[in-house]
């Protein structure tokens, strides 16, 4: 039974990512270009050790907003607020870090628990929306999302908490003093950042909270069903409202591996569309920390080893018709896994049914 | 006048269950019938039968004298057999006149909607029957009384000619009671056949012109109201004779694990679904209680779990009042619930056997250590009620879904005994399960009551009341209306009870 | 026994009965332009009836406005289409390629056609398979920036170098309504109280139109006659509302909702065209910005009814036209809201609704208090007002919200 898990946990998303590769092939092909070269060319510049550090920090960012992600699907919500919630964090955690100066440590610990505070703080509109007055999360995290951007846009005035920087066209907060900063490690004749480290704790945490505490059963019953688990003694609308919260923390967290190891300070070049990424990754990675890391990795990997598509005569943006279609294939393939799943377990209670009627002893 | 419908040798068959058999019911034109029995004596498959949902192994059936075979409502609809459902399938958001007509709008082109001569139609329908609605008014305004005449006159729109009520009276109040007995005179009058189902005694006797009478997939006798009474009628109902209680040992406690005082309740748009309501329950004892579905059974549950709070009186729980405590509070003081709804409210469906088995006792050891899940004390002790409850499974890392149903329930209950609670709430504890599975069940809830245990018996099946209880209360539009010792009750007696006759 | 319930208790819908009836809808309309003329007299600012920013505001909302009804459509067969954005983006990208190519003309088809066809796509997705809605419409989004960018690369010419713009499409022939439109365009030039401001605007309205223009607003009356008259829409809006029940009458509902959705992918596509066609005459990449997601707002603004969906747009469309022509006027119009709150506060307390009077009053002050304090609202927050105010209209008016019961909900055929 555990292989056979394993089995189809694997199969499905490999099956997605080859359906994936087949469209963009014919794609390509029919833009004229080989796709097996192109494949080539982008495996090899993709796993070159330069770029394996920029996918690696890439991989960071994605990781946690996978399993901001995950968290959220673990209760059926759908966060898309992650991109607000991620900004949000980055954000006050920049201007906070940079207005205090406190030791090493604390000062960047004070800065993550700011991020987490006000990711949490953010996302817990859309919950206090939903268990209040009904209001679906996707609605009200999409309106959400515009106007954290907006709100940050107004704030990173340059009489408020923006400045702009010599020879810079870009407004930003001020920088993080050096107390404030996380060191990045060598790896690859690169510098990768060590919140890396605190990606994996996020993982690592993730999966004992959701498997090994109370708490965590309690999320996933009320996932599971809310019914249940509310005659099962769970405050089920409360846990909806911490795990939103709880999302939206782990989302605030997203930025910081930038922030914290690289730019030192939030500007309004912090890219977006972590919502859509981190659902996605989630998804893929079937809401498992491994299987998010995988799923983080390689799309850091296709949007790292893109832009070398250029000179090939492809545009790189064929990278993004793939995710968007492996996502769209891995939703519909754990859909047929589920369904043969379900069936092969009934068999199996069926044929130990049969069996009971001479043999009483159950394994 | 003729027969309308004459119904000969249905039977249907389901695995392991025999739903109807030898089936006979003769309906005459322009006449009310109804049909009477208790929980799963076979009227909903046969009315299913009747309305082409369900397709039957054996039999025949003639309407208007040609035997016909129905393969689907659309195929029933042509016939002129229209079916009111007991849950109504009405949009909200719409009008009565759009609700009316879906289906078989009149048209222009195919495409526009002649509303005009629609709302003639119907106009002319709610004239013709006395039918008090506006077909313009929205559904959201409607109570469930004009709801319901909604649905009558949308099967009138079809041109129904025999329709078929299935327990249309479960959810309405005796004023909405009247007016639909008035509405189904007229039609009747008019010249169209009502087939009838329903639990209550009094109703059937003051509305029908033929009663039939069901029990265990068949068809009885049929009966005029004036040549019965309610006591004869109860009595085929649940036929002859019942079992006698199994002779437990009683070492019914002093104290009360569960009482009730006064308790009332009213839902969220103001109907009140429990009136004054007292019950009190010892250690030691199976306090059984009877009554027909939906006379406030599953609210009571809830204030007792604490899901719900009383509006006025009180609800203590093993000196607990429920409505101040938590609902894990609850469970932790020694709580076993097995609810009625087990697939929405005892399982997690799509979880293994092992999580299934912490639902409801993770609070506290030994599923939780602490903060902790106790995976290893699940597992053990899932394979403990796998074996003693005799649960067919290949392990407990199977998932809940994949179960059958009394494989399930077995779970459920040998989960809810575990950790010798002092209050067991089983709500129908056997619904559904195989006769071997019921005896298990019987007899772990017989040891547990042995053992000291209180246990509140929520059951429509008689048989199942009369074996277990050491008293048996009857609830009945939301209060107890009598508390019964089974040894010197009737079947009758207890049929009469839940029917709302005022004996005891 | 409870004799006392005899029936339930009607909703009230106070707001509801008000703005039902067409005189007093007429009134509130005419207060709120005779505010206007007041403080445009008082404060010397005449942007906001300017004929510029009507025509405008009308250029801004039609796109809004397509997207709106688009999301009308599929949601009121039940399925919530979050892939506006992408079918709005299939849309500015095939009317601008297939514009360049045969003509202005030809570009509206071809986006009517593809959008119908990405519409199509999301309903094989939720309806045949069943796959989670979000997740199909977000799909939709990614694969359809992606694609328009990458096509863009493998198509277009490139301009000067870059790519992400389209080679200029002919622009569509404009006219202007004879007599009438001079007409309002001398009384807007008399200055005379209230009724030049009006003259005004609808000179703004009548001016230089497109015949696009005219021909997609023509939609709101036939998704209304649509919906509410013929018997697809009868049938569409109980797909949304019971599907049960009406797959019980023997409606097929997986056809209507196939057909629905369809439809709600062209009418969002053709929103992208006129973005690409009239709006402007090239493709631009992230020339949407986020218009389908403002399309979903307008939906839930509109109550899912196609005036309210229309209105929703037009307000809407006003803040972006008001956005990018003056931010000054945006405090002439917080005036005119506060004095509105007012007069509204005072009619309350009048019929002695206290609560809505109550509110009227705060909200009065707060634009008192923003206008004193503020000398311009930041240009962000004007850009967020749509998605603001439905946040807004969610927290507090949920409750008065009809949205179609199923919308969103799986739906598996033979289910109870």
């Amino acid at each position: 039974m555990k292989k056979d898990k394993v089995f189809w946990a694997t199969v499905a998303p490999l099956a997605a990512v080859l359906s994936a590769l087949l469209l963009v092939s014919i794609i390509l092909s029919l833009q004229g270009a080989n796709p097996i070269e192109i494949f080539q060319v982008m495996i090899s510049y993709g796993f070159d050790p330069r770029n394996l550090v920029s996918e690696l920090n890439q991989t960071v960012a994605y990781y946690l907003a996978g399993v901001a992600a995950a968290i959220g699907f673990k209760m059926l919500l759908f966060n898309i607020g992650i991109d607000g919630q991620y900004r949000m964090g980055a954000f006050f955690g920049a201007v906070v870090g940079a207005a205090v100066s406190l030791p090493p440590v604390l000062h960047v610990l004070l800065i993550v628990i700011t991020a987490m505070l006000a990711g949490g703080l953010w996302a817990s509109i859309a919950g206090y929306l939903k268990v209040r007055r009904g209001v679906s999360e996707v609605i009200s995290n999409i309106m959400l999302n515009f106007i954290a951007a907006a709100i940050i846009a107004f704030l990173l005035g340059e009489d408020l908490l923006g400045i702009l920087p010599e020879g810079s066209q870009n407004v930003q907060t001020r920088p993080i003093p050096l107390s404030g900063q996380l060191p990045t490690f060598k790896m690859f004749n690169g510098e990768v950042y060590s919140f890396l480290f605190v990606a994996i704790l996020v993982g690592v945490a993730y999966w004992i909270m959701l498997n090994k505490t109370v708490f965590g059963f309690n999320l996933r019953a009320t996932g599971l069903s809310f019914r249940a688990a509310r005659s099962s003694g769970v405050n089920a609308p409360g846990m909806i409202f911490v795990t939103t919260v709880l999302s939206g923390a782990i989302a605030g967290l997203v930025g910081l591996g930038t922030l914290l190891s690289d730019t030192y300070s939030y500007s309004m070049a912090f890219p977006s569309g972590f919502a859509f990424t981190g659902l996605s990754l989630a998804l893929l990675g079937r809401n498992h920390p491994v299987g998010i890391f995988f799923a983080a990795f390689l799309w850091s990997f296709l949007e790292r080893s893109a832009p070398v598509l250029e000179y090939e005569g492809v545009p790189p943006e064929i990278v993004i018709v793939m995710q968007g279609t492996i996502v769209l294939a891995i939703v519909i393939a754990y859909e047929v896994v589920a369904r043969i799943n379900l069936r092969q377990q009934q068999r199996a209670v069926g044929r130990v049914n049969v069996e009971l009627v001479s043999d009483k002893e159950v394994k | 006048m003729g027969n309308i419908l004459e119904v000969a040798g249905v039977e249907k068959k389901y695995p392991g269950v025999i739903a109807n058999r030898d089936v006979s019911l003769l309906v005459r034109e322009g006449s009310i019938h109804a049909i009477i029995g208790e929980n799963g004596a076979g009227k909903s498959t046969l009315m299913k039968t009747l309305y082409g949902l369900i397709r039957p192994d054996l039999g025949s059936i003639k309407v208007f004298g040609q035997e016909v075979s129905l393969k689907s409502p659309q195929d029933a609809i042509a016939l002129g057999i229209g079916m009111v459902h007991q849950h109504f399938k009405l949009a909200d958001n719409a009008t009565v006149l759009e609700n009316v007509i879906l289906g078989s709008e009149p048209s222009r082109f195919g495409f526009v909607v002649k509303f005009d001569e629609a709302r003639k139609k119907l106009l002319e329908i709610a004239e013709t029957y006395h039918l008090d609605i506006d077909p313009d008014e929205s559904l959201s305004n409607l109570g469930v009384g004009e709801r319901q005449r909604v649905e009558i006159a949308k099967v009138l729109f079809r041109g129904a000619k025999i329709l078929i009520l299935d327990e249309p009276t479960a959810v309405l109040v005796p004023q909405e009671v009247s007016e639909l007995f008035d509405n189904l005179r007229d039609l009747v009058n008019k010249g169209l056949t009502v087939l009838f189902i329903s639990h209550k005694l009094d109703e059937v006797l003051s509305i029908a012109d033929d009663i039939t009478i069901m029990r265990q997939g068949t068809t009885v006798v049929t009966k005029k109201p004036a040549e019965t009474n309610k006591k004869e009628l109860a009595e085929l109902m649940v036929g002859g004779e019942l079992p006698r209680p199994i002779a437990g040992i009683q070492k019914r406690s002093s104290e009360s694990i569960l009482s009730i005082k006064g308790a009332s309740y009213s839902r969220f748009d103001g109907r009140e679904i429990l009136h004054n309501l007292n019950l009190d329950l010892h250690g030691g004892e199976i306090l059984g209680l009877a009554g027909v579905e939906g006379n406030g059974q599953s609210e009571l549950i809830e204030l007792i779990m604490g899901l719900l709070s009383p509006s006025t009186g009180s609800v203590e729980v093993l000196g607990l009042d429920t409505s101040t405590t938590q609902t894990r509070d609850i469970r932790n003081a020694g709580v076993g619930y097995i609810p009625q709804d087990r697939q929405r409210d005892g399982l997690l469906m799509s979880a293994p056997l092992w999580e299934n088995r912490i639902l409801g006792h993770q609070f506290a050891t030994p599923m939780a250590r602490g903060i902790w899940i106790n995976k290893n004390a699940a597992a053990q002790d899932s394979k403990r009620v796998v074996e003693e409850f005799d649960v067919r499974t290949p392990g407990v890392n199977v998932l809940a879904s994949a179960l059958s149903g009394g494989n399930q329930q077995k779970f459920i209950v040998g989960r809810e005994l575990s950790g010798a609670p002092k209050l067991i709430i089983a709500a129908q504890p056997t619904r559904g399960v195989d006769v071997g599975a019921q005896a298990i069940i019987w007899d772990h809830l017989m040891k547990a009551r042995s053992s000291g245990a209180g246990i509140l018996l929520i059951s429509a099946d008689l048989e199942e009341l009369f074996s277990l209880s050491d008293r048996i209360a009857v609830i009945y539009s939301g209060s107890i209306v009598s508390v019964l010792d089974p040894s010197m009750t009737s079947p009758e007696d207890l049929g009469l009870a839940m029917t709302g006759a005022k004996t005891a | 026994m409870a004799t006392d319930t005899k029936k339930e208790v009607k909703p009230a819908g106070k707001v509801k009965t008000f703005f039902k009836s067409p005189a007093r809808i007429t009134i509130f309309i005419a207060v709120i332009f005779f505010v206007l003329a007041l403080v445009e007299s008082l404060t010397g600012s005449t942007d906001i009836s300017s004929p510029g920013t009507s025509g405008a505001t009308l250029r801004f909302a039609i796109p809004l406005l397509m997207a709106g009804l688009g999301g009308l459509w599929a949601e009121r067969a039940g399925v919530i289409n979050i892939g506006l954005e992408g079918m709005m983006i299939v849309g500015t990208w095939t009317a601008a390629w297939f514009g360049y190519q045969h003509g202005p003309l030809m570009g509206f088809v071809a986006a009517a056609i593809f959008g119908l066809a990405s519409g199509f796509f999301h309903a094989i997705l939720t309806v045949k398979i069943g796959i989670d809605q979000a997740v199909s419409g977000l799909a939709i989004n990614l694969i359809a920036a992606g694609g328009a960018r990458y096509l863009s690369g493998v198509f277009f010419p490139p301009v000067g170098g870059d790519r992400t713009v389209s080679p200029p499409v002919d622009a569509f022939p404009t006219f202007t309504i004879p007599i009438i439109a001079p007409i309002l365009e001398k009384i807007d030039a008399q200055d005379i109280f209230f009724i030049s401001n009006l003259a005004g605007i609808l000179h703004g309205l009548t001016k230089d139109l497109s015949l696009v223009t005219v021909a997609l607003l023509l939609l709101v009356p036939l998704t209304s006659w649509i919906l509410w008259r013929s018997k697809f829409g009868l049938r569409m809006r109980f797909s949304g509302e019971n599907p049960v029940a009406a797959e019980s009458l023997g409606i097929n509902v997986y056809r209507i909702r196939y057909i629905a959705i369809s439809i709600s992918g062209m009418l969002a596509s053709l929103g992208g065209a006129y973005l690409a066609l009239v709006a402007s005459s090239v493709y631009r990449e992230g020339q949407t910005a986020g218009r389908g997601f403002i399309g979903l707002a307008t939906v839930i603004f509109g109550n899912w009814k196609p005036s309210g969906v229309f209105a929703g747009s037009i307000l809407f469309g006003f803040t972006d036209a008001l956005r990018v022509r003056q931010s000054e006027s945006v405090m002439s119009l917080i005036l005119v809201a506060g004095i509105i709150a007012m007069l509204l506060s005072i009619y309350y307390s009048i019929s002695r609704k206290w609560k809505p009077g109550a509110i009227s009053a705060a909200l009065a002050l707060v634009a008192w208090w923003i206008h004193q304090r503020v000398d311009v609202i930041p240009q962000e927050f004007v850009t967020v007002f749509p998605n603001f105010a439905t946040l807004i209209v969610l927290t507090f008016l949920a409750q008065r919200l009809t949205p179609p019961a199923m919308a969103g909900m799986p739906y598996r055929r033979g289910s109870e």
